[in-house]
């Protein structure tokens, strides 16, 4: 599929997210989770998000679903905004998400086969009881699952197939895009490579769309076709994969990348590390200017005093860091 | 192979594919059980528990069936027939005693059912309306926690799941609510009730249910589910920041979807046992707002008007007074250790 033929599926200018916190009596401070968020998805391709713990990955994810009301900026899916209930119902129908934790995202009280045909239930997707059963035993079969484990409750598996149940239920609604929140994180390894093999398997087979959210760069890499990187609520870089993480530009993303582990003794140790000192700033109290000065090597008066732009610096390849030029 | 001496390298030959029936047995899942099963299971191991849960079933049962086939009835004055004067030797009979036409009829060789309490003080068999009391009180029990029941549910999950405005509203009338005295609250509610209602259901199938336990059930359903709505809006705060709720929403649910579906099916257990324990505190109201003359209509008895007619003949026929009272302590106490039993199997954060 050549990429500039395709049309976009998802399109998001601006998108903000602020929650309000209380930080007194009748007193509240906004939480900027998402700030200014703006991407793109093509059709039948993936966009891997990736960022560390509390940087707005999930709260992009739910916003785009509007499972969380956007504060501000806007959303097209397909070509149509996303702004009333009629259109949130729309995307309903077309967009559906896998959760991180495998544990809490499956009701204990219920049977695989309900859990899965939930979604079915809510969308009334079928006309008779049989149509419903064969629905879920095709989409337990999709995800690997027997037919015999549609009886059982949740309880009764492991993490790996437990999220395969997960991706069932959001394979239910016969989406276009799916939102991946982190589905592989809290997993082990071998279960890992088989659960995102299946991603990768299941968007061959049914053509789907993925937004994939990860904060292991390796997995994304493998999955995405453009990656972006976070950083306390903003975007800082937005590329294609191999772009990316070849030649990371934000020096962010240079030192997420420089903490890639290498499963090859020699390079690692000849690779140079760029270790950032500090820890991330709590959101409530973003810094002024560039969000990433206080942890970044090259900061300089500018970047506390302006907000650095999104910006396009080579084709596909935008970054939003005052001093890109100079540094690479 | 030429397998050297000392070598730790394993005998490759010795490793065969499995079969498929071997396979098979390797797969084999244990028994699918559900959340209700095991809780069972718990309960069942719990030897208080169960001999509670028997003793209400014998109670209830017997309330159910003796009124049916005892010979005599709880409203029947034994010593009042037509056309003739009232045989007042039927009135307080202490136990196995017989009146004066049923002494004759044992001289004549005949056999007559004994009165196994004896009689009070209008010639009526005690036993039956012990028994017919029990089922009354057990009835009211029932009744209220169910109408405490459904109007917790309803008002604790909707102001749970709503949160914001509507939850900070509810849960301050609920906050009223409580602070009322409620002892004093019931005596004033039932005394005014039981006037204004009789005249309301006159003549209505409700009239033979008798004003007083409508506004017995009025008063529940006003005061008791308070704590029944705290309960259930506490587990659907914590419930529905579940990510299978989220899940649920991202398909597109309604809010009411959710609350059947998920919110109220993972409280349930909570639910049953707060039942559980309600069932005796409203049998323990209604018997002290009978014993306060506020319960049931007269002849209708139950355990708290027996207790309380009891007091008149207090020292002549004490047993009058034990009997109920022992039966009413039977009933609440099983009630209670059965619930308590209920709480240990089905909670699982209390198990470990």
């Amino acid at each position: 599929m050549s990429k500039n033929s395709v049309k976009p599926l998802v399109e998001v200018e601006n998108l903000k997210k602020h929650f309000d916190i209380n930080t007194g009596f009748l007193s509240t401070k906004p939480l900027k989770a998402v700030d200014d968020v703006s991407f793109s998805i093509n059709k039948g391709e993936t966009l891997g998000l990736v960022g560390e713990s509390g940087c707005g990955k999930t709260t992009v994810g739910r916003t785009l679903l509007h499972l969380y009301k956007p504060t501000g900026g806007r959303i097209w899916y397909d070509g149509r905004e996303i702004r009333t209930k009629e259109d949130i119902s729309y995307l309903r129908r077309k967009a559906s998400m896998v959760f991180q934790d495998p544990y809490s995202s499956l009701n204990p009280r219920m049977t695989v086969s309900d859990i899965i045909g939930e979604p079915l239930d809510v969308q009334k997707k079928y006309t008779n009881k049989n149509e419903r059963r064969d629905r879920i035993l095709e989409l337990m079969n999709y995800v690997g699952l027997n037919s015999e484990h549609a009886s059982r409750y949740a309880h009764e598996f492991s993490g790996g197939q437990r999220q395969r149940i997960g991706i069932a239920r959001a394979l239910a609604v016969d989406p276009e895009l799916l939102v991946c929140d982190e589905p592989v994180s809290a997993l082990d390894v071998s279960i890992q490579a088989q659960v995102i093999n299946m991603f990768v398997e299941l968007q061959e087979k049914l053509g789907l769309t993925y937004l994939f959210i990860a904060h292991d760069i390796l997995v994304v890499r493998h999955i995405s076709d453009s990656i972006a990187v976070m950083y306390l609520g903003k975007m800082v870089e937005l590329s294609d994969a191999d772009e990316i993480y070849n030649r990371p530009l934000h020096p962010y993303s240079k030192s997420l990348l420089s903490a890639v582990p290498i499963p090859d003794p020699k390079t690692a140790r000849e690779r140079k590390r760029i270790v950032l000192s500090g820890d991330i700033p709590s959101p409530l109290n973003a810094p002024s200017g560039c969000p990433f000065r206080t942890r970044c090597p090259y900061a300089t008066e500018e970047c506390a005093t302006s907000m650095p732009q999104f910006e396009e610096v080579s084709k596909g390849h935008y970054v939003a860091c005052h001093r890109v030029n100079e540094i690479n | 192979m030429n397998k050297k001496i000392f070598s730790l390298h394993p005998d490759l030959d010795a490793f065969m594919p499995a079969s498929e029936a071997e396979k098979e047995y390797m797969v084999e899942m244990r028994q699918s059980t559900t959340f209700f099963k095991d809780g069972v299971k718990r309960l069942l191991k719990n030897k208080v528990a169960t001999a509670s849960f028997i003793i209400i079933l014998t109670i209830a049962l017997a309330s159910i069936i003796l009124p049916m086939v005892w010979p005599y009835s709880y409203d029947a004055m034994l010593g009042v027939s037509p056309g003739k004067p009232v045989d007042s030797s039927y009135n307080n009979l202490r136990p196995f005693e017989y009146g004066a036409t049923e002494l004759r009829l044992i001289e004549q060789g005949e056999k007559v059912f004994p009165h196994i309490f004896g009689t009070d003080s209008s010639g009526r068999d005690y036993f039956i309306r012990v028994v017919y009391g029990t089922r009354i009180s057990l009835a009211v029990g029932f009744f209220a926690s169910i109408i405490v029941l459904v109007i917790g549910i309803t008002v604790g999950s909707i102001s749970g799941y709503a949160g914001g405005k509507i939850d900070l509203y509810v849960m301050r009338i609920v906050d009223i609510i409580y602070s009322l005295p409620d002892m004093l609250v019931v005596i004033l509610l039932a005394s005014v009730l039981r006037v204004s209602l009789a005249g309301v259901i006159e003549g209505s199938v409700l009239a033979k249910i008798g004003s007083n336990i409508i506004s017995l059930f009025i008063v529940f359903g006003v005061l008791y589910w308070v704590s029944m709505a705290r309960l259930i809006r506490g587990q659907i705060l914590s419930l529905r920041e579940q990510e299978y709720v989220l899940a649920t929403r991202a398909t597109g649910a309604k809010g009411s979807w959710i609350i059947r579906k998920h919110l109220i099916p993972n409280s349930i257990g909570v639910v049953i046992i707060s039942t559980a324990l309600q069932i005796p505190s409203a049998i323990f109201t209604e018997s002290y707002l009978s014993f306060l003359g506020l319960g049931v209509n007269a002849p209708m008895p139950s355990l708290g008007s027996l207790a309380s007619e009891a007091l008149n003949g207090l020292t002549s026929y004490p047993f009058r007074l034990v009997i109920p009272a022992v039966v009413i302590s039977l009933i609440v106490l099983s009630l209670n250790l059965f619930g308590d039993g209920l709480r240990d199997a089905f909670d699982p954060k209390l198990n470990k």
